[in-house]
């Protein structure tokens, strides 16, 4: 199914405010975990059953001798084909049909996480040690299907994310790229056609984040 | 900000520079990305490569405390080039002005230098006149004596080499940031700068404001949309703060504090008005004096009478010279000359330069009282490192308040725009509203000066009638007094009112005890049409993104100030593009102009555009200020040159040095090799009181950290994440190191500079492992017009722990 919601991640608005990742903790009610400066703005230093979303941050030099940032703010993409699901045999991993959507239900403390997050091109489910059940993003399936855009989304200043219809997220995907290649040649957005979660970058994935275009 | 947020989605070029907008101002981002969508180039200099120069278009480092040497060699840019726009600069600034013979620069001075007291005697600095008194001019600006001229000549030793050499800027880089901004100077383009801590807190803080202000006149850039000075403020209603006068200096409004040598009122209101014989020049400071005399009846309604001077006696005057800015009165503090201190809204134990001589300050006091939403480092001081509370006197209460969103009232924000916010939620506990506690504690006091006590005038007289029926303090009443009422029935402008009618606007206040008004610039705030702080309508005629229905804005709703500079001689807008004003059919259209006059052209009743300035015209020279007319280039207190390279005079030779025990800088000393800075976070708000007991964030921005350069991280055998040490004569603080590709050494000549830099948001107290505040290591040195300390420029040494 190709229809339901999308979200774009422009990083070439991005500042790395991190309302997104914060927003992304009130609404969810998730606990701020203890962390520490290990050497980054970066923190927590990864995903977790307690944080749905991190935004990462990628410095290094330019062939011109200037530096760069690079911030991505990380979360579950909702894959139109979820590669966690193919270890779900029940309802444990969800993909709600009018949204797109993939949920995590409390039923998957049965599943087994390695191969869940062997599935996933991404990296992203979590495990609560305590319960077993798994978590990520949820893309704020109560706020969508209640009228309201995601909190990430709400929570942006600059326009970097946007919500919407999915076909209207791809053309201004679409279109945004074009603009930017006119700049960055490099510019894409990865992979528009498998994900709902699609981010446009303007050079190599791999220096915004490892993950960024898949394992 | 002359200008507004929204504004800068107008801009053509956006520079950034003594900022990191992205990350101290993230909704402002929103604006310039929009302005980015329209075409617009977002330049950012800054010593570190930031989140916003990731954005950014261009991006140059400089070293912390060389602006004035970067902007001087981009004045002498667009004057070499040809880029200054001409029209503007020859009718609208006093380019053309001649300033008098004795007006003089040599090696680093200006004329009427006393280095005895380290001041200035400005009247070397003066405009000269003919016998009419008015400015002579030289329009065709040839006369090597007049101002444009005189501007070359100064910064024509500001060449690409020598400011490289000082800034640590590549000169391609420099050339590059010149010719993008430049090409602001035609009529159909406009550049703004965001500027916030990072040009304030220098001993040239003020200066390198001025010569940013210079490069907007000649390229045409003051009063058009999308142009301007924008400082962006650093709390959300820190421009109220400075709007009711709160600075020492000041009254609201921003009158001048009265000073012992003007004893009466005639004399201060003769001190504080400027005159002009040029009929084309407003003035609108001459009408000081009703704004003045409505003040001091708000103070003391019907106990001001123009007998008694209508109480101006009853006012505090410092005497002359005398300065009770924040160092000062931690100086004095220190040397237990004050005995009590309210800390209100605050936390100088953290944000107080050189914070361990703030610390032991506190330790000298009486009392302390503590108004604030959590406890602190302040409160608290007397546990905190290195305390001893045995050995510590000082009895402190604390007070407990309401935050922003526990209470109603007005909150300004950089764009001037006032905007009424309604109580979301009650405070907890005991806490109460600023205002309540203030009025509580009025009426304590005034209770005890009917007891007696010295000089109770002026306590027993005010008038303090702002609660409501049931005695609890009322926010719309104080906004009330400020806006203005009428004392009796008149007739103004064949307008009648009637006595308690509010006052309209300003241009409606007298200055004979007819009116009351507690700040003049906020007259036309809630007025006969009601609240307009808290209009909330979406219109937006000119489609530039004005709102006048939107809140309001001081001063009469004007969104662009200078906007009379934004048309041409016959009032038609230079860029019809972005109209911001236009004279129709005999009436001015678009934002409330600045005066209602017509053009320029009209030679029987047109006026200059720059209606503050006693000569009506945009100060290229500008005489005002304690430390020259022109900005030069000085190197900040502590530096890493053994010698300035623009002259002999190595530091700003106007700035006051503490010389306690605790006063220490250093300059050039091979203990303390590098140049430090300090800056914000995104996720922690000033000291960090209200944001490091919030887990999210703190979460996100866990511990004191300071960045610096893999060269310099491998010259001291640094890791990225090491725990390290950076002290400087001053004091010490344990950090993270963030080794990072953003900050470069500067190559400077045959020097190599390096620098680091660190966040002051953190504190002993909370969270734990923080760290502590990057003031225990900035230098008590202020800028002298300010007195803003240098924080931003200072020299520490880095080890690792």
């Amino acid at each position: 199914m190709a229809e339901g919601y999308s979200i774009l991640v422009d990083t070439s608005k991005c500042t790395a405010c991190r309302g997104c990742q914060v927003g992304c903790k009130q609404w969810n009610e998730l606990p701020g975990t203890q962390t520490k400066n290990v050497g980054s703005y970066e923190n927590p230093q990864d995903l977790s059953f307690e944080t749905y979303k991190v935004v990462r941050f990628a410095e290094g030099s330019n062939g011109d001798g200037k530096p760069y940032w690079n911030f991505f703010s990380e979360q579950c993409r909702h894959c139109l084909s979820p590669g966690c699901m193919a270890a779900s045999e029940k309802d444990e991993i969800v993909q709600d049909e009018k949204t797109g959507a993939v949920l995590f239900t409390p039923e998957t403390k049965n599943l087994d996480f390695k191969a869940t997050l062997e599935g996933c091109p991404y990296n992203i489910p979590r495990q609560d040690p305590k319960t077993k059940v798994l978590s990520k993003c949820t893309m704020c399936f109560d706020r969508i299907t209640n009228g309201m855009i995601p909190a990430c989304v709400k929570s942006c200043p600059t326009g970097a994310m946007q919500f919407g219809e999915r076909d209207k997220v791809l053309d201004v995907s679409k279109k945004r790229v074009e603009e930017l290649k006119k700049t960055f040649p490099k510019a894409i957005a990865i992979n528009p056609d498998d994900v709902r979660v699609i981010y446009i970058v303007t050079n190599d994935p791999k220096t915004y984040w490892k993950f960024a275009a898949g394992k | 900000m002359t200008n507004h947020w929204i504004d800068l989605r107008n801009s053509d070029c956006i520079l950034v520079m003594g900022s990191n907008a992205a990350a101290n101002h993230p909704i402002s981002m929103k604006w310039v990305q929009k302005a980015k969508d329209n075409g617009a180039k977002l330049i950012s200099v800054d010593p570190r490569f930031t989140q916003t120069s990731a954005r950014a278009d261009i991006y140059a480092a400089l070293r912390s405390g060389s602006d004035i040497a970067f902007l001087g060699g981009m004045i002498k840019y667009i004057i070499d080039n040809d880029k200054y726009f001409k029209d503007y600069v020859v009718n609208y600034t006093n380019a053309s002005f001649i300033p008098v013979e004795k007006y003089n620069f040599d090696d680093g001075l200006f004329s009427g230098y006393d280095p005895k007291t380290r001041k200035y005697d400005s009247s070397f600095w003066a405009i000269k006149k003919d016998s009419a008194g008015i400015p002579e001019r030289d329009i065709t600006l040839q006369n090597p004596g007049c101002v444009f001229q005189l501007l070359k000549k100064h910064y024509s030793r500001y060449t690409p080499e020598k400011v490289s050499e000082i800034t640590g800027t590549p000169i391609n880089d420099l050339t590059k940031v010149y010719e993008t901004y430049a090409a602001t100077g035609t009529k159909d383009k406009a550049g703004t700068i965001m500027y916030a801590m990072g040009w304030t807190q220098h001993t040239v803080g003020v200066q390198n404001i001025r010569t940013m202000a210079i490069i907007q006149l000649l390229l045409g850039n003051m009063g058009i949309a999308g142009g301007g000075v924008n400082a962006l403020r650093g709390e959300s209603n820190v421009q109220g703060s400075t709007d009711q006068g709160l600075l020492f200096h000041i009254l609201p409004g921003y009158l001048r504090m009265p000073t012992s040598n003007l004893a009466t009122l005639e004399a201060y209101n003769k001190a504080i008005t400027p005159k002009t014989a040029d009929p084309m020049s407003a003035n609108w400071p001459q009408n000081l004096p009703k704004y003045s005399v409505s003040l001091l009846k708000s103070f003391w309604g019907d106990k001001a009478t123009i007998e008694n001077d209508f109480g101006y006696g009853w006012l505090p005057k410092p005497d002359l010279g005398r300065n009770y800015s924040w160092l000062n009165l931690f100086d004095e503090m220190y040397e237990g000359k004050i005995k009590g201190f309210f800390a209100w809204g605050q936390n100088p134990a953290c944000s107080g330069a050189n914070a361990n001589k703030v610390r032991q300050a506190l330790a000298k006091l009486d009392w302390l009282v503590n108004v604030n939403i959590f406890d602190n480092e302040t409160g608290s001081f007397w546990k905190g490192p290195g305390m001893d509370p045995k050995k510590i006197k000082t009895e402190v209460f604390m007070l407990p308040c309401a935050a922003s969103i526990e209470k109603e009232g007005s909150i300004a924000n950089s764009g001037r725009w006032v905007q009424w916010r309604y109580k979301a939620v009650e405070a907890p506990g005991k806490a109460k509203p600023d205002g309540e506690i203030l009025t509580e504690l009025m009426i304590e006091i005034r209770k005890l000066y009917k007891k007696g006590g010295k000089f109770p005038d002026p306590i027993l007289n005010l008038k303090w009638d702002y609660t409501d029926d049931h005695g609890d303090f009322d926010a719309h009443k104080v906004a009330k007094e400020l806006n203005g009422f009428f004392l009796k029935d008149v007739t103004i402008q064949d307008k009648q009112f009637k006595k308690g009618d509010p006052v309209p606007a300003f241009g409606f206040l007298q200055a004979d005890g007819s009116t009351s008004c507690g700040n003049w610039i906020y007259c036309q705030s809630y007025n006969a049409d009601g609240n307009n702080m808290a209009r909330r309508k979406k219109d937006d005629p000119t489609g530039l993104g004005l709102y006048p229905q939107w809140s309001w804005c001081w001063p009469v709703n004007r969104r662009i100030i200078y906007n009379r500079a934004s048309v041409d001689l016959d009032g038609q807008p230079w860029n019809p593009a972005r109209p911001l004003l236009k004279w129709v059919d005999g009436k001015w259209v678009g934002d409330v102009p600045d005066g209602p006059w017509p053009p320029m052209s009209d030679s029987k009743n047109g006026k200059y555009p720059f209606i503050m300035k006693p000569d009506g015209l945009g100060a290229i020279f500008g005489p005002g200020l304690a430390d020259g007319p022109f900005p030069e280039h000085y190197e900040p207190l502590e530096c890493p040159v053994p010698a300035n390279l623009m002259s002999g005079q190595f530091v700003n030779p106007t700035v006051k040095i503490f010389k306690g025990e605790m006063d220490k800088h250093l300059t050039c000393d091979p203990r303390f090799p590098f140049v430090g800075t300090t800056y914000r976070v995104t996720e922690h708000w000033q000291t960090g009181i209200m944001t490091r007991w919030q887990p999210w964030l703190v979460e996100a921005a866990p511990q004191m950290f300071v960045e610096l350069s893999e060269e310099l991280a491998k010259l001291r055998g640094i890791n990225n994440g090491d725990k390290v040490k950076v002290s400087t004569i001053r004091g010490e603080v344990d950090c993270v190191a963030i080794v990072t590709t953003r900050f470069r050494p500067f190559k400077m000549g045959d020097l190599t500079v390096h620098q680091v830099g660190m966040p002051w948001c953190f504190g002993w107290m909370v969270p734990k492992d923080g760290g502590e505040s990057a003031n225990l290591l900035t230098p008590n040195v202020g800028d002298p017009n300010t007195m803003i300390p240098e924080s931003k420029a200072f020299m520490v040494n880095i080890t690792k722990a």
